[in-house]
């Protein structure tokens, strides 16, 4: 339920880059998120045509990248995805692991008309 | 008409972690020690905050901020046990956010207190996304939750200090596998603190408060410098 708090933080943030720019329009924005941090892609689609209604960003399309959560085991360095099993190595059970990826949660650019 | 690519890389909330910056340093410059106190609904989140009002406000003047969506009871219930409270109702929201601490923070008078304890709104998701800017985020895990929970909210295990399993007197009626919890949670935070604990019993308190007046310590003594 947290995600019209985060749309609206990603209005905020292309409205101001989009302004600095002259922009008349913005089109596309990119969004980069892992799977560690959770929200959901239709949720903010759907207060998007809410929130953003009468802005520069009124018919902008929000694409997502997903990026998954792989781990690293430092014991037998197995590398995994976490797909719904048990966080720790799923080859030897160690939880000595690192996170390689998943954690990502960033607005990595905009398409503008100027 | 000129299509251009704005190259941004921003973090979403960064908006939010500016302010928990300012609340930090408001709470830096007050002396104040605080920490983020995040649970699922009903994991005992209140119960540890009477326990610890109750053993530690010989020693410290204790300020306890309470996130709800609606009622004042856990407020309530922090005032009953001996501390200064204020509540603040979320209007909805499922979680606190550095904005919300902040109208709360500027309401109190910071220096007449030495630990803040920051009630936030029972839910394992939400509340790990929005820093407060609190010196410590601990994680109120129970029992009757299952063993599976670092494993399916890897985000909200990862990123607190501090992990007390509540309700460890349950534990001879529910299935709960301490060492597949533990492997979970070792597995997304290494460095985390695990304390065993019940509220209802007592068992195992005194190691969360040891482990309080310890972080306290090192708290004042950073601050100084
Ligand atoms: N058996 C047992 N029950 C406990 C323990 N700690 C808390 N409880 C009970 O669990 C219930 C919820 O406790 P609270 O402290 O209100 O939980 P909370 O996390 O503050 O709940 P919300 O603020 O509503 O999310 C109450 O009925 C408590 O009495 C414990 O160690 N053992
Ligand atoms: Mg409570
Ligand atoms: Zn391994």
């Amino acid at each position: 339920m947290h995600e019209l708090a985060i749309t609206q933080n990603v209005l905020n943030i292309v409205l101001d880059h989009a302004g600095k720019a002259q922009a008349t329009k913005i089109s596309k924005i990119y969004l980069v998120i892992g799977e560690l941090s959770s929200i959901v892609d239709e949720s903010v689609q759907f207060y998007w045509e809410i929130i953003a209604k009468d802005t520069l960003a009124e018919q902008a399309e929000l694409v997502f990248r997903r990026i998954s959560a792989s781990f690293e085991c430092s014991d037998c360095h197995t590398v995994y995805q976490l797909d719904g099993n048990a966080v720790y190595c799923p080859a030897c059970g160690s939880s000595r692991v690192k996170i390689l990826s998943g954690e990502e949660f960033y607005i990595e650019a905009i398409d503008v008309e100027t | 008409m000129n299509q251009q690519r704005i190259q941004i890389v921003q973090n979403i909330l960064s908006a939010n972690d500016a302010i928990a910056d300012q609340n930090r340093q408001l709470l830096n410059k007050a002396g104040l020690f605080s920490i983020n106190l995040m649970a699922s609904p009903g994991a005992g989140k209140t119960s540890l905050i009477e326990q610890t009002v109750k053993n530690l406000c010989q020693d410290y003047r204790i300020l306890v901020i309470d996130g709800d969506i609606a009622t004042t009871f856990d407020a309530d219930r922090a005032m009953a046990a001996g501390a200064t409270a204020i509540q603040i109702n979320t209007g909805g929201d499922c979680h606190l956010d550095a904005v919300m601490l902040n109208k709360a923070l500027v309401q109190a008078d910071l220096n007449q207190f030495d630990l803040l304890i920051v009630e936030n709104v029972g839910n394992l998701v939400c509340p790990a996304s929005f820093a407060l800017g609190t010196f410590h985020n601990v994680l109120v895990a129970s029992v009757p939750e299952g063993h599976d929970k670092p494993h399916k909210y890897p985000a909200m295990y990862r990123g607190v200090d501090c992990v007390l399993l509540n309700k460890i007197d349950l534990l001879p009626y529910v299935e709960f596998d301490v060492d597949f919890f533990r492997k979970g949670l070792e597995a997304l935070n290494p460095n985390v603190e695990l304390l065993m604990v019940s509220c209802r019993s007592g068992e195992g308190l005194e190691n969360w408060f040891h482990w309080l007046r310890k972080k306290i310590g090192e708290f004042r003594t950073q601050n100084m410098v």
